[in-house]
């Protein structure tokens, strides 16, 4: 790949000056290369514990236990009430500081990673919006519905992966999509942590060649692509879901 | 008809304009100079989060060697100042958009550089690339491979330490981050200017710490004006006042005025350009 484009772009900077280093350097394409894996994994994780941290929330939000409802109560007005870049700052130089590490002699390897404080903030961050909008979802089901799965002698519990959870979800798909989309962007922000994410490689590399009209190019072409491959996915998901003559 | 008239006509205007996008123009304008000189006000990009060289005091303001140079310039000018703080990532770029005349903002003369920024010469300064460690932890850059150092995003020790030592580099996006990473023990060193880093360990906070390793390269720092007026009236003012910074001893003075480890590159400089009141005779 590296060797079929490096001879082009080496030339386009040559002939024109739009000096693309990331595809005819070989160390700069490495560094690139990596950052698309590093984005692409924190985008994963933070959207997958995002929705976990919004099913298990909505759930517990709606449980007769008071103490469980008053922490989400908590969690959330916590994590919606603070920006995600000061959250990260504190999850990694506060809570950082607090976890077990390991000494290697002159510094320490810390149990949590920034990668891995990135993937927590963000998805807490994301997962305080996802357990309203699932709320939302769960309201919208009828209290019918709900009353028939008690008859039939459903659990809370049983009730809620069988009969709620599958309808709320279909209505929450559409304030989940935007959030998701949201988050995505908000990943960004983990280069206040030194996460080796795109926006961190990319503007080390303006930095090391004073390129960066280019690698903004770069940078917004990638998370355009990224988030269009996102919604395309979900909205086939909706898509999918759809139960004719329900909602 | 028309159609094809008014394709060629944009085919024309795109390339013109990518034309004068990339190529810089040889000329030499005046037209930012005149400018400041009938506004009577010079806007200068410095450092605000640099101690010494720009930073802020505790009341607020914006302090540092880098702002007493700026003083100067002004003052020659006879004009006022007003300082615009700035990054190492986004300083060209505001003297490239007007938002700035004259950058004096601890940037190292690279020829990749002297392409979009009118750097002048002769270099006000020169600095070596080091770091700055837990006593004992370090004895030679080698000690360093493979191991997390500290980096402050944008600064180009970076990447050569990277590719000459293999280390990994962990970069944040302010001195104060870096270092309080450094503290912590997130990484084994924070890399960056031994000026700076001599700074901070004279400031007494720094007291398990040290600089144990010998300073590599030399990177001469350079002060920048649009590319456009580098050869214009404004180019050749900053030149002139370069000279006059050297051959005063003025440097030297405020290199002691605010704490910074004598370098031999200024003393050197103000030998060679000292000026003898016996030509004169």
């Amino acid at each position: 790949m590296f060797d079929l484009i490096s001879g082009f772009f080496r030339d386009l900077y040559e002939t024109t000056g739009w000096n693309f280093v990331i595809f005819y350097e070989q160390y700069e394409w490495d560094r690139f290369v990596d950052a698309i894996w590093v984005s692409l994994y924190l985008i994963v994780a933070a959207l997958f514990f995002s929705v976990v941290v919004g099913i298990i929330g909505a759930w517990a939000q709606g449980s007769p236990i008071r103490a469980l409802r008053l922490l989400m109560a908590g969690y959330i007005q916590f994590f919606r009430n603070t920006p995600p870049y000061v959250q990260l700052l504190f999850f990694f130089f506060v809570l950082g500081n607090l976890t077990p590490k390991v000494d290697m002699g002159g510094y320490y390897e810390p149990m949590i990673s920034s990668f891995g404080w990135a993937v927590i903030s963000l998805s807490f961050f994301a997962g305080a919006f996802n357990v309203e909008i699932f709320r939302a979802g769960i309201e919208a089901v009828p209290h019918s519905t709900r009353e028939a799965a008690e008859a039939l002698g459903y659990t809370r519990l049983q009730a809620y992966i069988h009969v709620i959870l599958p309808l709320a979800f279909r209505v929450s798909l559409p304030a989940l999509n935007n959030n998701l989309v949201n988050l995505v962007k908000t990943s960004t922000q983990a280069f206040a942590i030194a996460v080796p994410e795109m926006l961190y490689t990319l503007a080390q590399v303006w930095s090391d060649n004073s390129n960066v009209p280019e690698m903004m190019i770069i940078l917004f072409i990638f998370y355009v692509g990224l988030v269009a491959i996102l919604v395309f996915g979900m909205h086939k998901w909706e898509k999918n879901m759809r139960i004719p003559g329900y909602g | 008809m028309i159609k094809t008239w008014a394709k060629t006509a944009l085919g024309v205007a795109v390339a013109a304009a990518v034309g004068f996008g990339m190529v810089s123009t040889a000329e030499a304008k005046n037209e930012r100079f005149m400018e400041m000189m009938s506004r009577g006000k010079l806007v200068v990009g410095v450092k605000a989060d640099y101690k010494p060289w720009g930073f802020r005091d505790p009341s607020g303001k914006i302090v540092g060697m880098e702002v007493d140079m700026a003083q100067d310039v002004a003052d020659a000018l006879g004009v006022s100042l007003e300082l615009v703080p700035v990054q190492s990532s986004n300083r060209m770029q505001f003297l490239q958009q007007g938002k700035i005349d004259l950058m004096i903002a601890t940037m190292s003369d690279r020829s990749d550089r002297r392409k979009l920024v009118g750097i002048v010469d002769p270099n006000y300064y020169t600095s070596g690339t080091n770091i700055m460690a837990r006593k004992g932890a370090v004895k030679s850059w080698e000690d360093l491979r493979g191991k997390p150092v500290c980096g402050k995003q944008g600064a180009f020790y970076n990447k050569i330490t990277a590719q000459r030592y293999g280390v990994k580099i962990v970069a944040f996006v302010g001195n104060a981050e870096a270092k309080q990473a450094l503290r912590d023990g997130k990484c084994i060193a924070w890399v960056y200017d031994d000026s700076s880093i001599g700074s901070d360990l004279a400031s007494g906070d720094w007291d398990n710490f040290e600089m144990p390793l010998a300073s590599e390269d030399d990177n001469p720092w350079g002060l920048a004006v649009p590319l456009e007026e580098l050869d214009g009236i404004w180019g050749h003012f900053m030149s002139g006042m370069t000279y006059w910074w050297h051959s005063s001893g003025r440097l030297i003075e405020l290199e002691k005025k605010w704490g910074i480890k004598p370098t031999a590159y200024l003393q050197h400089q103000a030998d060679k350009f000292k000026f003898e009141h016996g030509h004169l005779k």
